[in-house]
Order: C-alpha cells, then structure tokens, then sequence
C-alpha cells in the first residue's frame, strides 16, 4: 500500500478509537471529570500517566536532542525518570490520603488561605500553558508533515480532536483513551527502535542493540571503519572524524548536574501529573501506579539512548558522500546491495526542516561538524538549483579550518520521525510512527487542558469567587460546575490552538521551562506542607511567589531579553535554573514560616492524617 | 491511634525513604554525573559504565526503588495496622 494511503489507515483508526472510548466514558459528574470518579485501576492509571507525561517533546524530540548531545542528553533521561522515584515517595501517596481534586485545593486548604489557593491556580495555568504551547505546535508538525496539510491547520485538526474527548469525557474519557494512547504510543516507538537494531547490529532488543557490534563497514568519508566495530566506538571514531566532540565524552557536568535535578523536581511538581493520583481508589494504589507509570514510560526511556545513537550512525551512513540528485530520486545503494533510497531527504527538505548546501559545488553531500550557513535556512522562495535541491539565501560561516566543511542543516527535532525513513524501513513502520507521535501530543494536550479547566472552574470560581462568605462553600451546583468546567476547557483549547499557531518563538526549550517553573512552584510547596508540620501560609505564599519569580525572571532575562551568557548565576544555564528556584523557595518558606505565627491546630490536625494511609475515603466505582 | 504511635510510624517511614533516595542519588548524580568519567574507564562491550548509567542504568534502578519502596511501606504499614 501506498505511504500516504496507510498514514490515513493508522491515523484514522487510532483516533477512531479515542473517541469511541470518550463516548464511552462520558463525564456525568464534577468527580468523574476531574478525578475520573476515583476508581482507576493502580496499572491502568499508571499507563494513563505515562502518555499523559510522556508528550511530543519525549516522542518526537528526545532523541534527536540525544543524538546530537551525546552524552550529556542522559540529563534528560535521568531528570524525567528520577522524578517519579520522588513522587512515588515524597508526594504521590500523601495526595492521594488528602483526597481532592487539584493541586491548589491541597494547597488553599493545608496553608487555609484563598490567597494561597489563588496563587496556586495562577501557577497550576501559568506553567500548563507554557507546556501545551508546546505540544499544540507538536501536533501541528506531525500533522503537516503525514497528512500533508499546513502546521496551522494541522493544530486546528488536533485543536478539534483534543477538544472532543477532554470537553464530552474529562478525566473519565482522558484517562481511558489515555490508555489506548499508550499502547499506540509504544508500539509506534518500539518497532521502528527494533528494525533499527536489527538493521544496524543485528541485535532484536534495541535496549542491547549498544553493546552490539555493527553490521556493516562504517565509512565517514574520511575513512572506513571495519565491520564488527563495537557500535558506539563506530560512532566515537566517525564523529571524531567529522570535527564533533566525541559521542560518549561528557561536556559540562555541573549544568548537566543542575538541570538533571531541575527536571526530577519538575516532574515531581507538574500539576498534571500530581492530580494522576487523585484517580486512584487507595494511598497504596497510590504508591503502585507511580511504580506501574515508571515501568512504561521506562520501557519508551530506555530504548531513546538507543535509538539516539542508531539515528546518528544512520544519519552519515545514508548520506555521507552520496551525490544528491541520484539520492532523492531513490538510484543508490549501499555497498551490501541494499537500497538508500534518499526521497525522504525531499520531503523534509520542502518541509523546511532539512537543507542543503552545496559547499565545494560537488554535487554530493557532506556532513561534519561546524554550520552548513549562518543560522536556521532561510530558502529562496521555491526556487531549487539545477539538481533539484533547495536554494538557501543564508551568507556562509568562516572556513572550517581546512577540515570537511559541513553542507548539512538537519533539524534535531525531524530525527524520530524521520529515522524509519532513512533506514528505508516498510511503508507501515513509517505510518506507525505518525500514529505514535500524535497519540503523544494529544494525550498530553488533552491532561493539561483538563487541569487548566478545574484549575478555573474547581479552584477559581468554585473555591475562590463564587464561595459563601458565611458557610465558607461553594455556591455552585454541581451541575453548573460541570457546565463552567466544559466552557473553561474549551476556552483553554482556543488559547492553547492560538499559541500553537503563533509560537512564541521557543517551542523546543519551552518545555524544559515549564518543568523548571512546576520545579519552583508547586514541589516545595507540597513537599513542606506533608513534612513540616509548622510551615504555614505566609512561608507558603513567600515560598511560591520567590520561587515562580525567580525562575521565571532568569529564563525571560537570559533567553528573550537577551542576557549575556557570560553573566549567567554561578554559570547556571537558563534550562536548569529551576532547580536554584526551588533552593530559595525553600529557604525563604523555611524563614518566613519561623518567624510567623504557626499554623491553627485543625490544619496540624490535617497534616497528621494525611500521614497516615488508612481512611483514605471510599473508592468509587464506575 | 495514639499519638506515640503514630510519631513512630512516621519517623519509620521516613528512614526508609531516606535510605531509598540515597541509593536514588547514587546511580544517578553519583554514577551517571559526578563519578561520570572515572566510571568510563570500566567498559562493557564498547559502552562506557558512566555513559550506560546516565543513559540507561539509572532508569532500571528508578523502577526497582518504587517497586521495594512499595513493599517496604506495605509491611510498615501492616507492622501499625494503619493499612487498608
């Protein structure tokens, strides 16, 4: 079957299946939408989690960042695994004997302050719309690039799609079709992974597949590396030879020790993940599910190392040295005799995020270390040089230093995506990966529009605006909570659609952001509100607001005003920042706390049950 | 449950997750980022030890620590009877 014929076919039947299961589970009551009624079951709702937290940043962009880092992307595969150990021990369980709905009710209620609640909720929708701004455009990419539609529509698509299941089934509806996401999900990522390592070192579990040994001789065009190599030494030497800094040779330590830590915080403080645990029907099922969403998104986790490294060693082999026009109209092939078939090298070329420039006029392909031209391509309208490759109006950086000069911009983000493709995978491998990464960005688009619609309707209007004075209540019915739960989702959806469409320029770092922000914000918050009895509002309150300002002070600083890098704190880069805000957040708290006075007797009495597992509130059944 | 009681349920718990996040730490600000380099001394079958735990190791123990915190916590709370 055709490529794009069978992109439809995948596409169409997973989505088929989301709604049908949002239908299923439509949301009847404010519980089941904001906590799918309670009665998740522990290994369900750790699945649901993982596609939940597992978004188009993990799916689409990880690794691509690994592959061009090396080693020191393990920051990113250790920070977003380690979080869940903290969760599961710190947070998950005490949430969970607390039993409410959202984040900002925990804290209005342990720090007995609407101020508290209020800043809650600020920075419950603050960070999900730094995040989702960022899964939007994911999905806006990955449906522009396999259904070939524009980005702009493509977010309109998934704008239609997210809206459907998270408005008609909210939690209930999310939390199923969350399941079946994953499934999609890590079969989208798994079977490409395993041709991958079957292709590249014979090896089936791509996990393995890096202590193997190659297939192949492995030239980079400077010299040609025997088969039978050990694959990462293969990839040592090759890059070596290209100008890059060897793969497995660790770069900054101390930014990566910062924003390892930055990221375990974060992820241990993102509001859509905390309220996973809300779902639950006990404080230990609590603790299971946190354990059960580790091992899945462990198996996707452990297996990115992996396929990072085969998507570089890939990446020279298909096109190091290949002449460009007989590459793209798919005329070569390897010296096993094997086909590489250079059209997808077109297709990404036209989508913008692939160029090439023909330095030394040789009409072949070079690839090394150092830019192809200054900055991101910039092409030449539509107009294409006589062998059919993209003209770029880009002025060309200083000579190399007599080494290869470097004719190729790759875009880390197209690696995942396009890896099956280079590797000359089946057709239906390739409409398996689109599948995937849309069930990553719209499971967590979906999560994080539901926490930011109970954060408004729940927390801000039910908690805060329309309470009574008097018996200290909300004077909504449940009934037009749910309504008002509806109409902020669907508000939360035009928002993040817009911030889709009109990126605000940043969309790859963004989502370290959020989690340096979550870090800051929420996960010492919660952390002193368990575990230290006589923390009270005003060290909360103190705590948040340095925290949040802090951090997010220094990224705007460094990143959009321009900052000097050589003025960064203690050298501390912007991604990793978190982690100092989350340090003052805790040290101002800790003051501001002892020098107030302590917190009322009932709110110490909460704190001592919440410590304690049992009576955790019935579970409901659905 | 009396308060002496439930003082010692806590503070049993929170040794426990004490010694858990140690182990936590190790494998991976310790294996995989402070001791990153004399760890890549020690290769197996072309992967260096400090890479392979920055990269993967970490991951494996990540999922171990939950499942034995689980366990640990279950008896705990068996041993007070505050389980349910």
């Amino acid at each position: 079957m055709e490529l794009q014929s069978l992109i439809y076919l995948f596409v169409g039947i997973s989505f088929a299946i989301y709604i049908g299961i949002a239908l299923w589970a439509k949301a009847g009551s404010t519980k089941d939408f904001y906590v799918a009624g309670g009665g998740v079951h522990p290994v369900a709702n750790g699945m649901a989690t993982a596609a939940d937290w597992m978004s188009a940043a993990s799916f689409i962009s990880l690794a691509g960042i690994i592959s061009f880092k090396g080693s020191d992307g393990g920051a990113y595969l250790m920070g977003w695994t380690g979080g869940y150990v903290l969760l599961a021990m710190l947070l998950a369980p005490y949430l969970r004997k607390f039993g409410k709905f959202t984040v900002p009710d925990f804290v209005g209620d342990r720090y007995y302050s609407d101020v508290a609640r209020t800043v809650a909720v600020i920075s419950v929708i603050f960070v999900s719309f730094t995040y989702v701004a960022g899964q939007m455009r994911g999905v806006g990419i990955v449906f522009s690039r396999f259904l070939q539609v524009d980005v702009n529509t493509g977010v309109i698509i998934g704008m239609a799609i997210v809206f459907f299941y998270s408005v008609l089934g909210g939690m209930k509806g999310i939390t199923y079709t969350q399941v079946a996401q994953y499934v999609v999900m890590i079969f989208a990522y798994m079977i490409p992974a395993i041709f991958l390592s079957l292709q590249v070192t014979d090896t089936f579990l791509p996990q393995l597949g890096i202590f193997a040994q190659t297939t192949f001789e492995f030239n980079d065009g400077v010299r040609a590396i025997p088969e039978g190599t050990y694959l990462l030494h293969a990839l040592d030497q090759s890059i070596a030879d290209l100008g890059f800094a060897e793969y497995t040779q660790p770069g900054n330590l101390w930014n990566m020790f910062m924003l390892t830590t930055a990221l375990m915080l974060g992820t241990a403080g993102l509001p859509h993940v905390i309220v996973r645990f809300f779902t639950v029907p006990t404080v230990k099922d609590a603790r299971v599910s946190a354990g059960w969403a580790l091992v899945f998104i462990a198996i996707m986790y452990t297996t990115i190392s992996s396929v990072a490294a085969f998507s570089r060693v890939n990446l020279i082999k298909n096109v190091q040295n290949v002449e460009y026009k007989a590459f793209v109209n798919g005329e070569l092939t390897h010296a096993d005799g094997t086909p590489n078939d250079g059209r997808w090298f077109k297709t990404w070329e036209h989508g913008g995020l692939l160029a090439w420039n023909d330095k030394n006029g040789d009409g072949k392909i070079q690839y090394a270390a150092g830019a192809a031209f200054k900055g991101k391509p910039a092409f030449d309208g539509e107009n294409v040089a006589e062998d059919g490759h993209r003209l770029t109006t880009n002025g060309v950086p200083a000579e190399n230093n007599g080494k290869i000069e470097n004719e190729l911009y790759v875009d880390r983000d197209i690696m995942v995506l396009a890896n099956p493709e280079i590797a000359n995978l089946p057709n239906w491998v390739i409409a398996f990966i689109a599948a995937g990464g849309l069930a990553a960005a719209l499971s967590t688009a979906a999560g994080l529009l539901l926490v930011i619609a109970s954060a408004i309707s729940h927390d801000l209007l039910g908690q805060v605006i329309f309470k009574d004075k008097t018996t200290g209540k909300s004077t909504l019915n449940e009934k037009s909570e749910l309504m008002w739960a509806r109409i902020s989702a669907i508000v939360a959806i035009c928002i993040a659609g817009y911030l889709g469409i009109n990126p605000p320029g940043f969309v790859a770092q963004v989502v370290a952001f959020a989690f340096g922000l979550a870090a800051a914000a929420f996960f010492p918050t919660i952390i002193l509100g368990v575990f230290d009895k006589r923390m009270n509002k005003e060290g909360a309150i103190a705590g948040i607001l340095t925290g949040l300002i802090f951090t997010f002070g220094y990224i705007v600083y460094f990143v959009f005003l321009g900052g000097d890098k050589a003025d960064y704190f203690l050298g501390i880069a912007p991604t990793g920042i978190g982690t100092i805000g989350t340090v003052l957040h805790l040290i101002v708290a800790f003051v501001v706390s002892r020098m107030t006075p302590e917190p009322p007797q009932e709110v110490q009495d909460l704190v001592e049950s919440i410590r304690l597992p049992n009576n955790a509130g019935e579970a409901h059944d659905h | 449950m009396s308060p002496e009681k439930a003082q010692a349920y806590w503070k049993e718990n929170i040794a426990m997750i004490l010694k858990l996040l140690v182990v936590w730490f190790v494998v991976s600000f310790g294996c995989g980022i402070i001791f990153i380099e004399q760890l890549n001394s020690i290769e197996i079958s072309g992967v260096k030890l400090g890479f392979w735990f920055a990269q993967q190791g970490a991951i494996y123990v990540f999922v171990i620590l939950i499942f034995v915190y689980v366990k640990a916590m279950t008896s705990i709370d068996e041993k007070y009877g505050v389980h349910e």
